[in-house]
């Protein structure tokens, strides 16, 4: 089932960075990639209550904040301790200027 | 061709880096047996919530086991809870433990940490002054705290600041005492710890800085935390937190040199070849900082360096290189330190919607940051200054202080992230 919801416009992030989109109780990161493409994981970190908005992104790689937790934006793999639970993803797509993700 | 099995690594101490440095030797594909040694009964845990949530959880909290629960089973590491090693026989590469019985080993990893600091005043120990190490002291003193609670926090460092911050959150009445002219020592820098001071005190903790403790005696209601001047601070409960000392007690009694902490080389080799140490209870050569030798209290450190003797233990030969970084949570805002303040000649302040953020220089040399706020516009920034500093950057100090200038633009060529 797919259900899209308007997250961002696409120049609301920066290149190579991430924003907190929250909606019906429940918090995202949107990412835009240096290739100005867009991804959407759950906001907080695997390992501790902490948003990854917060975090830097730097190629492919999202780091938590506070413990340099690693993950993989495209797919939401945990890539480095002591991150060991992948976040989940959420497809999205971009049209007219808009980020949207697909909550279905 | 006969060969002798092996018979395996053993690592005293199942803190963070001894249990990092036995989950990254199966990481890396070493297949031997793995001993871990852990002078508690828990499974290996995180300390680092141990003077934060488990403070303040409305309910009484569960350890939180490092790798989460059935990680050291499913990896084949052998843990020993509360079964801690008395001597090293480095002759017959065996380690002796308490139930008497011994273990021999290839290599031999020492993660065994450090111990608080107990208070050298009459009365401290007769009128039951606190110390924070373990999950057990953490949940003594939460059993302890309540509202209207009044507690004394002897010593303005990480541990009683945070202790402070979480206790007034329980609705302690709470006072902290440093004898230094000044919260938080020379790692923190003089502007970023009057900014922590300030937050503490706004939010109703009081801090009495500069002044000297004599003794701490008995009253009818409690006790009384006396100062130099006289002054009497009235406590239902003490807490100190006036630093460690490492545990070195094993590697001293083996013949093994201890210069504040168990001395390792680049790789954390001990004198002996077979011999590493890792985490709180070694000093180190840093070569970002001209081989100065340190000794860091820190998780992040715990886990770089547990990683990072994991490979030394097999055999790997790269030094460890890992720039420090800090971190401490009080009343929702973050402290973040990276690299070591105390080491520049020359400070720039970057405002940051009215948050300063301090690089400190050496000779143009960017040698730390340290910032104090809300996470989002501290940490991203520290994390490049890392970077920045691992590479050895000058970067011309007014674009430093240029809020508009990001810090990713000085990394040149960009950092490889796996």
């Amino acid at each position: 089932m797919e259900h899209w919801v308007d997250a961002c416009a696409v120049n609301d992030i920066e290149e190579e960075d991430t924003i907190r989109f929250d909606h019906a109780g429940q918090s995202f990161a949107i990412y835009r990639l240096e290739d100005d493409r867009y991804f959407a994981t759950g906001g907080f970190c695997t390992h501790e209550n902490v948003h990854l908005a917060d975090g830097l992104v730097m190629g492919r790689i999202i780091e938590c904040p506070k413990h340099n937790g690693r993950f993989d934006i495209p797919t939401g793999q945990a890539k480095g301790a002591p991150a060991c639970i992948n976040l989940r993803t959420f497809g999205v797509k971009v049209e007219e200027g808009r980020v949207f993700i697909n909550l279905g | 061709m006969q060969t002798t099995p092996d018979p395996g690594i053993v690592i005293i101490g199942a803190g963070e880096a001894g249990t990092r440095a036995a989950l990254t030797l199966r990481e890396k594909h070493y297949a031997g047996p793995i001993t871990l040694l852990g002078a508690e009964s828990h499974l290996p845990y995180e300390r680092p919530p141990l003077s934060k949530t488990v403070q303040t959880a409305p309910e009484p909290p569960a350890p939180t086991l490092i790798g989460g629960a059935g990680t050291l089973a499913a990896q084949n590491i052998s843990y020993r809870a509360g079964n801690t090693a008395t001597r090293i026989d480095r002759a017959s590469q065996e380690v002796h433990l308490r139930d008497g019985t011994a273990l021999r080993y290839s290599r031999l990893l020492l993660a065994t940490g450090a111990r608080p600091r107990t208070l050298p005043l009459p009365g401290a120990e007769q009128n039951g002054v606190l110390y924070l190490r373990s999950f057990g002291d953490a949940m003594a003193l939460r059993n302890r705290l309540a509202p209207g609670l009044r507690l004394a926090v002897i010593g303005g460092g990480f541990i009683g600041l945070e202790m402070a911050a979480s206790a007034l959150e329980r609705g302690c009445d709470v006072t902290v005492v440093e004898m230094a002219p000044r919260i938080l020592g020379r790692a923190v820098p003089a502007q970023i710890a009057a900014l922590v001071a300030a937050e503490h005190r706004a939010a109703g903790i009081t801090i009495i800085e500069g002044i000297g403790l004599t003794a701490i005696e008995q009253r009818p209601n409690g006790c009384a935390v006396i100062l130099a001047d006289g002054r009497e601070l009235e406590a239902d409960a003490i807490i100190a937190g006036i630093g460690a000392i490492p545990e070195t007690a094993l590697a001293e009694a083996a013949g093994l040199p201890v210069e504040n902490g168990i001395r390792v080389d680049g790789r954390l080799a001990t004198e002996d070849p077979l011999i590493f140490a890792a985490g709180d209870c070694c000093s180190f050569p840093h070569p970002v900082f001209s081989g100065r030798r340190l000794r860091l209290e820190a998780w992040r450190n715990a886990q770089d360096q547990g990683r990072h003797a994991a490979g030394s233990l097999l055999g790997e030969t790269a030094a460890f290189a890992t720039v420090p970084w800090f971190w401490s949570d009080q009343h929702g805002s973050t402290l973040q330190i990276s690299g070591l303040p105390d080491e520049g000649n020359q400070t720039v302040t970057r405002d940051i919607d009215g948050m300063p953020f301090l690089f400190h220089l050496r000779d143009g040399c960017l040698v730390g940051a340290s910032a104090f706020g809300p996470i989002g516009k501290v940490a991203r920034d520290i994390r490049l200054a890392e970077m920045l500093i691992e590479s050895g950057a000058s970067p011309d100090p007014a674009a430093l202080a240029n809020p508009s200038v990001k810090l990713k633009t000085f990394l040149q060529p960009r950092a490889a992230v796996a």
